[in-house]
C-alpha cells in the first residue's frame, strides 16, 4: 500500500508544501553560500570563491564590520522599543495595531518641535541633558495621549468583532495620522536642532558615536523599567492576567478596559521615547518617518515570539543587524551590485524568512487564549 | 437611518418599536455628554481650520455668492454635532421620546459649543504666532474666519453660526421621514450640481447645451443662487412626488423571480452599458480622462475584491500586481527597454502579461498563504515593497531602467484597428470599459461558481470549510492569482495609458487606496465596488489622478484615512453591501448574548441618515 507523506497536522503534502519546502531550503542555501562567500573574502580575497559570483567584491575592513553592527544594534534597539507596544498590543488584544508606527512618528515631530523650541530660548545648547529629558517627557506625554485617544476612538468600538476590522481601521488611522502631520505641519522634512560634539563624534571607546551610545543605553534602562512594571508590579500582573484571557480577567475583578488603556500607553511612551532617539540620531523628521521602522518593528516583535517583551528587543536588535549587515554579509558577495538600497528589502526578507521558517519566533509567542491553535 | 432602511432588514430579529413617549422638556439635556460632544466638534472645527482645508477649498464656490467649498467644511461639524446630540439611544423595552424642543436646544447648544473651537482658534490667532510648526498659522486664515472684520466679529459669528447650524441639525430631527427625504434629496441636489460642475459644463458643451449650464453655473464656477434655489425646489417636488418610488421599484425588482428577475437586470445592465457607450462621444477629454481613470480602479477594485471581498484574505501588496502588470506590458512592449524588448503587439503582450502575473501571484501567495490573517497582510505589504524597491534598484536597472523607468511606451494596438494610447483618454475609456465588462462577467460567474461558494465558506469560517472537503490552500491560492490577474489587465492599460512607468507610481499607497474602495463600496459586492470608485476616485481622485474636486488633491488621502476608520466603525459591509456579506455580518452579531444585541441593533437601527447611505436610499 502506498504511504503518503503527511506534515505535522495531518494533512496530505500538497504542491503548496512542496514548494515552501523549496522555499525554505532556497533561503538557507543563499544565507549560507552568500556567508560562506564573504568568509572566504575575508581570508583571502584571491581565492577562487571569494570570485566566484561578485569579481569586484572587496569584502569589509574590521573597523567597517564593526560599524554596522554597532550601527545595526543601535537602530535594532529603537525597533525593539516601538516594537514593545506592536507586542504588548497584540498580546493582549491580538490584532496588529498597524498606526503603532504613526505613533513613533508622532513622537519623533513633538521633539523635533520642542527641541527646536528650546533651541530658539537657548536651553538646548547651554543645557543640553536638561534639555533632552525634558523632550523626551514632553514627547512620552504626547505619544501616549495618541496612543489612548486611538484606542478609545477607534479600537475600543470594534472590541469583539473579527480580527480583519480593526486591523483595517488600523490602517485608516495610519493613514490619517500620516497625512494630518502633512496638512498641519506641511510635507517638507524637517530637522532637529544640532547636537553638542559629544552626541556626533565617535569615541575613544570602540570608535562608537556618542549618539549610539545614547540610544543604546536608554533602550536597555527603559526596557528594564517596563520589565520590572510588567512582571512585578499590580498594574503588570493585571495586564499579564488580561493577556492571558481577558474574561476570567474581568471575573477577577480586574478593570479590563482600565488596563487596555494603560497597555497602549506603556507602547505610546516607548514609542515616544524611540522617536526621540531617532531624532538624535539622524535629526530629521518626515511624515513617512514612521512607516517602515513601524513595520520593521513589527518584524522585529515576530521575530522575537509576539507577546514576548524580551523578545521584542531580542527582535528588534536582530532585525536592525540584519538590515545593517545583510546586505554586505550576504548579498554582495553573490553579485548583487547597488546592495545599500536593498536594506529595507531585506528586512522584509528577514519577516518573511522567519515567519517561512519559524512562525512563532525566536522565543515563541505568548497569545490570548482564543488566538492560540 | 430609521428612515432610510427598507422594512424587511427591520424585521431580521429588530423588536417592534414601542410606541413613542412624550417629548421631553427643552432643557431636559444631558448636558455632559452635549458639553463633550460638542469639545470633540470643537477640536475638529480647529484640526480642519488649520489643516487649511477652508482656505485651499475657499476659490471653489458652491453656490454663488454665498458658500464656498471651505466655508462648508467649517459648517458640517457643527451641523453633524447638532444633529448627532439629539441621537437617542434605543434599549429594547425603553420608551422612546418623541422629537421636540428638546432636539433643537441641543442641537443649539452643541452647535455653538464646536463653533466656539473656530472662535478659540480666531483669538488664538490674533495673539500667538505658531506659524513655526503648524504651517497654516497665517493672517489668510485668521482673515478667513473673521470674514475680514476684527477678532471679536469672528469670536460672536462663529457662535452664531455653530448655533444656526446645530439648530438646523437637531431640526432635521422633528421631520417626519418624508420631510426628512426631501431635504436630504434637496441637499443632495445642490451638492451634486456644484461638486459635478466641471462634468456637466463638459457634458454640455458636447451635446451643444451651453446655454442650460450657463444659465445654472455662474461664469467663474458655482451654481447661481436662483439656481440653486430652483434647483432645490424642483428636486424637493419630486423627492415629495416620488416618494419612495424608486425603493418600491427596487423592492419589485428584487421580488420578482427566475426569468423575469434575469430580464430586468439584463435590461438594467444593457441600459447602463449602453449609456457608458454612448456618454464618451458627447464628453471631452476632461471627461473622458476622468472615466478612463475611474475604470482603471473599477478593474483593479474587482480584483482585490476577489482576495479581500469574496475569500477573505487582506492583502495589502495588492499593487505589486499592478506594478508587475504594468512593467511586464512596459517591457514586452515598448522598444526602449532596456534589456528585452521584442516590441509585441499590446494583445500578444498581453497573454505573456497575464502568465507572468498569474506565476508573481502564485511564489507570493504559496509562502503567506498559511500565515495567520494579519500577518499575511503584514507580509503581503512587505512583498508589495520589495516588489518597488527591486525595481527601483541598481541591480535590476539594466531590465528594468532602475528610477528612469521605462519610457516612451507605445499605445495599445488592438488587431490593427486603433491605437489606444493616452492622448486620446476617449478610445482609453473604451478599452478599459471591455476589460471591465471582461471583469465583472468574471467576478460575477465567479462568485456563483463552486469556487465562489468555497472562497465564501473559507472568509465565513476556514477550519469549518476544510471540514467540509474544502482544500482552503488552494482555493485561496487561486483567488490571489484570479486577484493577481484582474490587477495585471489594470496594469497592462495603465502602462499603454501614461506611456511610461516609473517605481514610484507603484507605492503602498495605491493598494491602501483601493482598499479603502473596496470596503467603501462594500466588500464582495461587485454593484459596490464599482459604486465606490465611481464616488472615491471620480469626485476626489486617484493616488496620483485628480477628481471632479481637485481642489481636495491635498486633502483626498486624509479623507481617505478618515473614511476608512469610519466606514469601520458605522458600516463595515459598505455602501451597498453584498445580500451574503452583510448577512454574514448580521449572523456574527445576532449570536452575541442578548445583553450585547440590543447594543447592535440600535447601532443598525438608531444611525443617523445623514451622510452616502441616505445618498443611496433614495
Amino acid at each position: 500500500m502506498m504511504r503518503r507523506r503527511r506534515t505535522r497536522s495531518g494533512a496530505p503534502r500538497s504542491g503548496v508544501d512542496w514548494f515552501l519546502t523549496f522555499l525554505r531550503v532556497a533561503i538557507l542555501t543563499v544565507v549560507a553560500v552568500g556567508i560562506l562567500a564573504f568568509i572566504a573574502q575575508e581570508i583571502d580575497t584571491d581565492n577562487p570563491f571569494a570570485r566566484w559570483a561578485n569579481p569586484d567584491a572587496t569584502g569589509l575592513t574590521g573597523a567597517q564590520f564593526r560599524g554596522l553592527v554597532v550601527s545595526g544594534v543601535a537602530q535594532g534597539c529603537m525597533y525593539g522599543l516601538i516594537a514593545l507596544g506592536y507586542s504588548m498590543v497584540y498580546g493582549v488584544l491580538g490584532f496588529i495595531n498597524f498606526a503603532h508606527g504613526e505613533v513613533f512618528m508622532v513622537g519623533a515631530m513633538t521633539g523635533m518641535i520642542t527641541s527646536n523650541k528650546l533651541a530658539d530660548a537657548g536651553l538646548w545648547e547651554s543645557n543640553f541633558i536638561g534639555s533632552l529629558v525634558l523632550i523626551v517627557i514632553v514627547s512620552m506625554i504626547v505619544c501616549t495621549l495618541t496612543a489612548v485617544i486611538m484606542e478609545r476612538v477607534a479600537y475600543r468600538p470594534l472590541r469583539g468583532s473579527p480580527r480583519l476590522i480593526p486591523l483595517i481601521t488600523s490602517i485608516g488611522v495610519s493613514f490619517f495620522i500620516q497625512n494630518a502631520s502633512i496638512v498641519l505641519l506641511g510635507p517638507a522634512a524637517k530637522s532637529y536642532p544640532d547636537v553638542p560634539d559629544w552626541v556626533k563624534d565617535k569615541h575613544t571607546f570602540m570608535q562608537i558615536e556618542g549618539a549610539r551610545i545614547l540610544v543604546v543605553v536608554v533602550a536597555t534602562v527603559s526596557m528594564l523599567v517596563l520589565w520590572y512594571l510588567v512582571e512585578h508590579t499590580k498594574g503588570g500582573k493585571a495586564m499579564r492576567a488580561v493577556a492571558e484571557d481577558a474574561e476570567i480577567a474581568a471575573l477577577m475583578g480586574i478593570n479590563v478596559n482600565r488596563t487596555i488603556v494603560k497597555v497602549f500607553a506603556v507602547g505610546g511612551a516607548m514609542a515616544g521615547l524611540a522617536g526621540i532617539l531617532w531624532g538624535i540620531l539622524f535629526r530629521s523628521v518626515i511624515h513617512s518617518t514612521g512607516f517602515l521602522p513601524g513595520i520593521k518593528a513589527f518584524s522585529a516583535a515576530v521575530v522575537g515570539g509576539i507577546g514576548h517583551l524580551g523578545g521584542a528587543m531580542a527582535g528588534g536588535i536582530s532585525i536592525g543587524v540584519a538590515e545593517s549587515v545583510g546586505p554586505l554579509l550576504i548579498l554582495e558577495p553573490l553579485g548583487v551590485s547597488g546592495v545599500s538600497q536593498l536594506r529595507d528589502a531585506v528586512a522584509f526578507a528577514v519577516l518573511i524568512g522567519v515567519l517561512l521558517l519559524r512562525p512563532a519566533g525566536i522565543f515563541g509567542e505568548r497569545l490570548p487564549a482564543e488566538d492560540r491553535t | 437611518m430609521t428612515a432610510t432602511l427598507p422594512p424587511e432588514t427591520g424585521a431580521a430579529g429588530v423588536p417592534a418599536e414601542p410606541s413613542p413617549a412624550a417629548a421631553r422638556p427643552a432643557l431636559a439635556q444631558d448636558w455632559r455628554r452635549l458639553v463633550r460632544m460638542g469639545a470633540v466638534g470643537a477640536a475638529a472645527q480647529i484640526f480642519i481650520a488649520l489643516s487649511n482645508m477652508p482656505v485651499r477649498l475657499d476659490e471653489r464656490v458652491v453656490v454663488k455668492p454665498v458658500l464656498s467649498l471651505g466655508y462648508l467644511t467649517l459648517l458640517i461639524v457643527p451641523f453633524a454635532a447638532g444633529h448627532r446630540v439629539g441621537h437617542q439611544i434605543k434599549r429594547e423595552g425603553m420608551a422612546v421620546h418623541a422629537a421636540g424642543a428638546q432636539e433643537v436646544v441641543g442641537g443649539i447648544a452643541c452647535g455653538a459649543v464646536a463653533g466656539g473651537g473656530v472662535s478659540l482658534l480666531a483669538v488664538l490667532l490674533a495673539n500667538f504666532d505658531l506659524r513655526e510648526p503648524l504651517v497654516n498659522w497665517s493672517p489668510i486664515l485668521a482673515e478667513l474666519l473673521s470674514f475680514g472684520n476684527e477678532t471679536w466679529f469672528a469670536v460672536v459669528i462663529w457662535l452664531l453660526i455653530g448655533a444656526a447650524v446645530g439648530a438646523a441639525g437637531g431640526l432635521l430631527r422633528l421631520m417626519g421621514p418624508a420631510a426628512r427625504r426631501a431635504v436630504v434629496t434637496m441637499a443632495l441636489a445642490v451638492g451634486g450640481a456644484a461638486v459635478l460642475e466641471p462634468l456637466v459644463v463638459d457634458l454640455a458643451e458636447g451635446m451643444r447645451l451651453e446655454a442650460l449650464t450657463d444659465r445654472l453655473y455662474a461664469r467663474r464656477g458655482g451654481i447661481n443662487w436662483s439656481s440653486a434655489l430652483g434647483l432645490a425646489a424642483a428636486s424637493g417636488v419630486l423627492a415629495v412626488l416620488g416618494r419612495g418610488r424608486i425603493r418600491q421599484a427596487r423592492t419589485h425588482i428584487a421580488s420578482l423571480e427566475g426569468a423575469k428577475r434575469t430580464r430586468a437586470n439584463s435590461g438594467l445592465i444593457v441600459l447602463t452599458g449602453a449609456l457608458l457607450i454612448v456618454l464618451p462621444l458627447f464628453a471631452g477629454k476632461l471627461t473622458n480622462e476622468l472615466l478612463a481613470n475611474v475604470g482603471l480602479f473599477v478593474l483593479l477594485a474587482l480584483g482585490l475584491n476577489i482576495v479581500v471581498g469574496l475569500a477573505g484574505i487582506l492583502d495589502l501588496g495588492y499593487v505589486a500586481f499592478f506594478a508587475v502588470g504594468s512593467y511586464s506590458a512596459a517591457v514586452l512592449t515598448a522598444a526602449t527597454s532596456p534589456r528585452i524588448n521584442p516590441e509585441l503587439p499590446w494583445l500578444v503582450a498581453l497573454i505573456f502579461v497575464v502568465v507572468i502575473t498569474g506565476l508573481v501571484g502564485l511564489f507570493i501567495g504559496a509562502p503567506v498563504i498559511r500565515m495567520r490573517g494579519d500577518y499575511l497582510a503584514i507580509v503581503t505589504l512587505g512583498f508589495g515593497e520589495i516588489i518597488r524597491l527591486i525595481f527601483l534598484s541598481d541591480w535590476l536597472s539594466g531590465w528594468f531602467g532602475g528610477s528612469q523607468g521605462i519610457t516612451k511606451i507605445p499605445g495599445a494596438g488592438i488587431f490593427g484597428l486603433t491605437d489606444v494610447a493616452g492622448t486620446d483618454p476617449r478610445r482609453v475609456f473604451y478599452l478599459v470599459l471591455a476589460f471591465c465588462a471582461i471583469a465583472i462577467y468574471v467576478s460575477w460567474r465567479l462568485e456563483r461558481s463552486r469556487l465562489g461558494r468555497a472562497w465564501m465558506a473559507v472568509r465565513e469560517d476556514e477550519t469549518v470549510a476544510e471540514a467540509m472537503g474544502i482544500n482552503t490552500v488552494n482555493v485561496k491560492l487561486l483567488a490571489f492569482v484570479v486577484g493577481a490577474v484582474l490587477g495585471s489587465f489594470s496594469g497592462a492599460i495603465f502602462s499603454a495609458k501614461v506611456g511610461s512607468v516609473f517605481p514610484n507610481s507603484f507605492l503602498i499607497l495605491v493598494s491602501i487606496v483601493i482598499l479603502v474602495v473596496v470596503i467603501f463600496g462594500g466588500m464582495g459586492s461587485i454593484v459596490g465596488v464599482i459604486a465606490g470608485s465611481a464616488v472615491l476616485i471620480g469626485v476626489l481622485g486617484g493616488p496620483k489622478q485628480p477628481g471632479l474636486l481637485a481642489e481636495f488633491s491635498e486633502f483626498k488621502l486624509l479623507i481617505y484615512g478618515a473614511l476608512l476608520i469610519w466606514m469601520m466603525l458605522a458600516r463595515p459591509e459598505g455602501l451597498i453591501p453584498s445580500v451574503r456579506r452583510s448577512r454574514e455580518l448580521h449572523q456574527q452579531e445576532m449570536a452575541q448574548d442578548a445583553w450585547l444585541k440590543g447594543q447592535v441593533d440600535d447601532d443598525l437601527d438608531g444611525d443617523d441618515g445623514d451622510g452616502p447611505q441616505a445618498a443611496v436610499a433614495t
